[in-house]
């Protein structure tokens, strides 16, 4: 499964590069966040192009699991 | 159309709360459309520390210290305060030292922007079609590629500066006021009394950091991913500060003799181009920055820096527009400003491509 690795970067970036992988319609993607605006907004993101988000607290952040709904 | 959701509703309803604020700050006496305006504030504090010497623009304005204090407090009860920065802190700088010239160019950030609109200032309608220009155009950039690189987690001391240095600020503010310079007359001697700016200032504080309003955001969300979440934000501001100027008689329709405003329209259109050009390399609006830099951002504490400092050179070397429209030193800059952060994005954009 294909992990995209959004930490560190401040908004828009992180949605930007799920709408990158989202765009080809995989099945399934993680994406690591770590900070509150990006797990917000690739949430709101993932979930308005048609994805289910499962949200994992992880040391960094948060993994967010996305997978089509 | 989507349905709104509890996101939609709660941020409409603090844009809504900013612009009922912004009404009360003027009629308690700040400038008239400028209940709120991060830039023109972070000039009067430029000013009030004597980083200029503008006459008519010092005081160090209560809100900011409000909005920082406001913004540190909700992220420490939402355990989002993190120190971190590391993300191209020079550059960003820079960034926002042009954003602040063109802002005051225009007169006004995009929050008195939106005021200004709200208040009848049709000039303020010119500047936002620069604005969303600007953004857009930033938006393509980030697209194709730019980025400012990833931050990384700093020492909680570092982080808590922004906030510190805030509350320094205000102590002096009420019990060491001689050593700041504050206006007799002009914009920077309009002003409501300090604990209601404090606590207004505060509320928006608050609210901004449980929203994550941004007015670069709204427009750039909307262009990007079709989201239109933030933009409803701004969309409430416009709403409500419209229907308040309109019951209290400060409603005004038209372009000439607006307050504190000029009717150059190209430069209002690109002053305020050049303020979402730089906010969207930024990656949010003035005050998105200083709430982000209130939440231990040290990168967003850099570009409130940036901004400070643009606004000290804007009026040592008379870049900032008045009343009358705006300078050729002020027009100059600009330019330069649209071509210096073009080539900073084509460079990195250069670098990351390969």
């Amino acid at each position: 499964m294909q992990t995209i690795d959004a930490r560190g970067l401040s908004c828009p970036q992180p949605v930007i590069e799920t709408k990158k992988v989202l765009d080809k319609k995989p099945d399934a993607v993680t994406v690591q966040v770590d900070n509150i605006s990006a797990k917000e907004n690739v949430t709101r993101y993932a979930k308005a192009a048609g994805y289910q988000v499962t949200i994992e607290g992880t040391e960094y952040g948060w993994a967010l699991e996305l997978s089509k709904a | 159309m989507k349905r709104l959701g509890k996101e939609q509703y709660t941020i409409m309803g603090a844009g809504s709360l900013f612009a009922v604020l912004a009404a009360i700050l003027v009629m308690l006496g700040n400038p008239l459309n400028m209940g709120f305006c991060i830039a023109c504030f972070y000039r009067d504090i430029a000013g009030s520390l004597g980083l200029h010497s503008a006459a008519v623009v010092q005081y160090a304005r209560p809100e900011i210290i409000g909005l920082f204090l406001g913004a540190t407090a909700m992220a420490l009860f939402r355990k989002e305060h993190k120190s971190r920065g590391g993300s191209s802190p020079l550059t960003r700088f820079v960034i926002s030292f042009f954003v602040m010239i063109g802002a005051l160019v225009f007169l006004g950030c995009p929050f008195r922007m939106l005021l200004r609109i709200g208040g009848g200032d049709l000039n303020a309608v010119v500047a936002l079609l620069g604005f969303a220009a600007g953004v857009i155009a930033g938006s393509l950039l980030l697209n194709k590629g730019f980025s400012l690189g990833r931050s990384y987690t700093q020492g909680k001391v570092e982080g808590s500066l922004p906030s510190i240095i805030a509350l320094a600020l205000l102590v002096v503010l009420l019990f060491l006021p001689a050593l700041l310079k504050f206006s007799t007359a002009g914009p920077g001697s309009m002003h409501a009394p300090i604990l209601i700016s404090l606590a207004a200032g505060a509320v928006v504080g608050l609210l901004a950091q449980r929203t994550r309003f941004c007015m670069a955001g709204g427009i750039r969300d909307l262009f990007l991913f079709r989201d239109t979440t933030l933009l409803l934000g701004s969309v409430a501001v416009i709403v409500v500060a419209l229907m308040l100027t309109i019951a209290t008689g400060t409603f005004k329709l038209g372009f000439s003799g607006q307050p504190v405003a000029h009717t150059d329209w190209l430069w209002n259109f690109l002053g305020m181009g050049l303020v979402g050009y730089g906010s969207s390399l930024l990656g949010g609006c003035p005050l998105r920055q200083t709430i982000l830099a209130a939440e231990g951002n040290t990168d967003s504490a850099m570009s409130v820096l940036g901004m400070v400092a643009g606004a000290a050179f804007a009026h040592n070397f008379g870049l900032a527009s008045s009343g009358a429209g705006a300078t050729l030193g002020g027009k100059v800059a600009v330019v330069l400003g649209f071509a210096l952060l073009t080539l900073i994005a084509l460079l990195i954009i250069r670098k990351n491509n390969k």
